[in-house]
């Protein structure tokens, strides 16, 4: 009896649905700007640099396992590194923000082999450090503005219709990039070899992967990443800040967010966004009791449901919007020599 | 000679350091977790010492001794009660739990205590200086503090070398399975550990408590500075511990002294770093990094 | 009453069934051996004896009453003494410190450092030596020795030949031999059949999670020894 053929497939008919679906929704998020308010627009802006910040995040965490508390290094950096291309060297904002986040990147890549060198809950910590770092640097140097920052003025030199709607489209262009760009990776070769690490690193080794490599690649798009938040946030705000820019609470938003809505899926970072955006327009006026409550959450999330709610819908109704799984989908056998021998087509083994 | 004055205030600021070190470096040995809510709770520690002077009036003796024997048991509650159950093979649980923890316990200080900075008398013993030459004093505060760190460690050694229950330690740490299978019983050895962790830095935020202000902002900065000790000492190394939070305090004093006081802060890690990039496995590690 | 019993015993790893109703029953004093290949489901056996792992259905009696409520961390006071698989002992921890921590969940009674000395003299010039540093006939001595350390009722011994040289291993079956002369209650699991049925009052052998023969060794005879270890 011949072996069936397979291939190996990943999109389903409601994947094409929810392509069409998402299709829709960015297209009107993209006019709101025609009859929006200004304070909306801004708001909206906080709202997709969350959500990108989250993709990041748990593109580090929850895809290649590595948990960092201390991406807001990057996010920082890249706040000045809009002030330093758009200011000093004085190149277009817009085209400043992508540059911002090449800076950041490349600021990461000698920090990285260094706090490879750690692991788990020290690696966490040593992000930080190096956050820290970044930090002092930038509040003791003059030429940085030092602990007072500087004002962006490049942004604030747009007409004022540009800059706002500008922000707005930028800020959800970096957003939809962001799920964009933790897709395509998931189902690239880099994507199955963080699979791969994150389920057992030493047999992913042990099969040709080359670990650090995959953890560099990935460490370098979420410095990028977060690079660009940072500078989007900028120009929104208009000011930067080192205590603001590199402050521990980028981490802790990006954190909750992923907690709640779910670690290692592009759907969870979406779903948590959404809620803990609700909660914040509701609650942020309470401030330390808004802070408290989002530790309490993520606590009970992370001990009772680790998987997040996108995590506990996707195990009981067996749903992922994003065809990023990989199934081995059987083809019809040419001819069964007996009834017991015929195969199906259609998904048998799922392998995530 | 300035400097030598600078230096040895270093070492002695290495002795807090170490204090706030060996808590984590005993609760990574036994269960191989990093607690980062490890500074948050020493300066818990230090507003619960705060609350027992202004609220009940005990000298500062006794409410440092309640307090610790407060964190103590604290530490084994928090470890039994919820640390027990994210523990595994997996890193991110207890990063994000402990990390929430540490959200946690800095906002309910604030909303307790306000933001603002405070200070914990001890009477005066705080600013007695001794002389050692024409040019060199040191203050007896700090001198106890490092003394301290000394004993503790010290103790700590003899506790786990020397004892039936510190055999059990070791072997929880070396094995947790067949620790099982000899009638140990890990979930409470990692409660005992965490409380003696909390117990002990406890003691380490009662005292910086007492040798300067303190917010409920500062935890994350006491974790830091315990990490970077224990890993430029060397994981598993207590006493390395001590020598890499004296490197750190040293490089902090020296920096601020050459640079600015803005600078000290960051020599000290851009010496951590460096020993991380040169060293990574620390000066004395008796285990070696993976 | 008998020391050991099995009564259609259900253990699961998972969604992988390790045992199938497996029952049997160990008499005080004896010496029983459970032979099989691989993934017979021996290893899971004594694990669950030393309650490392749950029996899914079924009871396990120990002197006639169950041991389900009892954790592991408890079973060594009650008696029971597993030697794991793979010895492992505690590496940072000295050849006399395991022996002494062998000691602290157990009994009274006459095995102490001293005894265990006796009866295994290799360890003796060792006493000081961290454990990471014994060769593997050396550990497994030490693994045996911090068994009995827990005077315990019932010896649980986990594939003790395994990875040792011949010669190894007849030391060790040397000192099994004055260990069943001493009374005590040996469950033995074994891949390597010769040396075990030197010693044994009786076997079981294991297949798939199921005895596929048990008897008396004198009763049993090679040939259906073969058949039943390899299912034939």
């Amino acid at each position: 009896m011949n072996a069936p053929d397979f291939r190996v497939a990943r999109s389903t008919r409601m994947h094409r649905y929810v392509l069409v679906v998402g299709v829709l929704i960015v297209a009107v998020l993209a006019i709101f700007p025609l009859w929006a308010q200004v304070s909306f627009l801004r708001t909206m802006v906080t709202f997709f640099t969350l959500l990108a910040l989250a993709q990041m995040w748990n593109l580090l965490g929850g895809y290649a396992g590595l948990i960092s508390v201390g991406q807001q290094a990057y996010l920082g950096l890249g706040a000045y590194g809009l002030w330093l291309i758009g200011d000093v060297i004085g190149l277009h904002p817009f085209v400043a923000v992508i540059l911002a986040g090449v800076l950041a990147a490349a600021v990461a890549l000698p920090v990285a082999p260094l706090i490879f060198r750690l692991r788990g809950g020290y690696f966490a910590i040593g992000t930080w450090v190096v956050a820290e770092v970044v930090r002092l640097v930038v509040s003791n140097i003059q030429a940085t503005g030092g602990g007072s920052g500087k004002t962006v003025i490049s942004a604030a030199r747009l007409p004022i219709d540009t800059r706002i709607n500008g922000t707005y489209l930028l800020a959800l262009f970096v957003a939809v990039g962001s799920i964009l760009l933790v897709y395509f990776l998931l189902r690239s070769r880099l994507g199955l070899a963080l699979t791969a690490i994150r389920d057992n690193q030493l047999a992913a080794q042990s099969s040709g992967v080359n670990v650090f490599r995959a953890k560099l690649y990935v460490y370098l798009i979420s410095a990028f990443g977060c690079g660009v938040v940072g500078a989007v946030v900028a120009m929104n705000l208009l000011r930067i800040q080192p205590a603001a820019a590199f402050s521990i609470n980028w981490t802790a938003y990006a954190l909750f967010i992923v907690v709640i809505g779910g670690l290692g899926t592009i759907e969870g970072p979406i779903i948590g966004t959404v809620i803990y955006f609700t909660l914040l327009q509701s609650l942020s006026q309470y401030g330390t009791t808004y802070m408290l409550l989002l530790g309490v959450i993520a606590v009970v999330m992370a001990t009772k449901a680790p998987r997040g709610i996108w995590g506990f819908i996707a195990k009981r109704w067996d749903v992922h919007l994003f065809p990023v799984r990989r199934r081995l989908a059987l083809e019809e056998p040419p001819k069964p020599e007996s009834p017991a021998a015929a195969g199906t087509s259609g998904p048998v083994a799922e392998a995530s | 000679m300035d400097w030598v004055n600078v230096g040895l205030q270093g070492i002695l600021l290495g002795g807090l350091y170490a204090l706030f070190a060996t808590g984590l470096s005993l609760v990574f040995g036994v269960m191989r977790m990093v607690n980062l809510a490890h500074g948050d709770l020493g300066i818990l520690a230090a507003f619960v010492a705060l609350f027992l002077v202004q609220s009940l009036h005990l000298g500062f003796i006794w409410s440092g001794l309640l307090t610790i024997v407060i964190m103590f048991v604290v530490g084994y509650l928090l470890q039994r009660g919820l640390l027990n159950f994210v523990l595994g093979d997996d890193d991110a649980r207890p990063v994000v739990v402990t990390f929430g923890l540490m959200i946690i316990i800095q906002n309910g200080l604030i909303m307790w205590f306000s933001a603002d900075s405070q200070g914990l008398d001890a009477g005066k013993i705080e600013n007695i200086s001794i002389r050692i030459t024409d040019k060199l004093s040191i203050g007896w505060f700090p001198l106890l503090v490092f003394v301290t760190s000394i004993v503790v460690i010290a103790l700590l050694q003899q506790f786990l070398n020397r004892t039936k229950l510190g055999r059990a330690f070791r072997a929880t740490s070396d094995d947790r399975e067949a620790a099982e299978l000899m009638g140990i019983n890990n979930r409470h050895i990692y409660g005992l550990a965490m409380a003696i962790a909390l117990a002990i830095v406890a003691l380490a935020g009662i005292m910086l408590a007492a040798r300067t202000t303190f917010d409920p902002t500062q935890g994350p900065l006491r974790l830091i500075y315990a990490f970077e000790a224990v890993i430029m000492g060397g994981m598993g190394s207590m006493w390395g511990t001590l020598i890499g939070a004296i490197v750190l305090g040293v490089s902090q004093t020296l920096g601020s002294q050459a640079f600015g006081s803005g600078w000290g802060i960051l020599v000290g890690h851009l010496v951590f770093l460096t020993v991380l990039a040169v060293r990574p496995s620390g000066f004395f590690a008796k285990t070696v990094a993976a | 009453m008998s020391v050991l019993e099995f009564q259609e015993v259900d253990v699961f790893y998972g969604d992988f069934q390790a045992l199938f109703k497996v029952s049997f029953k160990v008499e005080e004093g004896q010496t029983f051996a459970c032979i099989g290949a691989n993934g017979g489901g021996k290893s899971t056996l004594l694990r669950t004896i030393a309650g490392l792992q749950r029996p899914a259905s079924g009871q396990v009696l120990f002197q006639g009453e169950p041991v389900e409520k009892h954790p592991a961390h408890d079973r060594v006071g009650m008696g029971i003494a597993l030697v794991p698989e793979g010895r492992r002992v505690f590496p940072s921890l000295t050849v006399f410190e395991n022996l002494q921590i062998g000691a602290y969940g157990g009994r009274k009674g006459d095995w102490n450092t001293d005894s265990v000395m006796e009866l295994f003299p290799l360890l003796k010039p060792l006493v000081k030596r961290q454990a990471s540093s014994l060769s593997g006939g050396e550990q497994q001595a030490l693994a045996i020795g911090r068994a009995l350390m827990s005077n315990p009722q019932i010896l649980l011994l986990d594939e003790v030949s395994l990875g040792l040289a011949p010669v190894v291993i007849k030391r060790i079956y040397e000192a099994m031999v004055l260990l069943v002369g001493t009374g005590t209650t040996i469950l033995v699991v074994e891949q390597d059949v010769q040396h075990v049925l030197t010693v044994a009052d009786y076997v079981a052998c294991f297949l798939e999670g199921r005895i596929s023969l048990e008897g008396k060794p004198s009763d049993l005879s090679s040939e259906a020894i073969t058949a039943a270890y390899f299912g034939m």
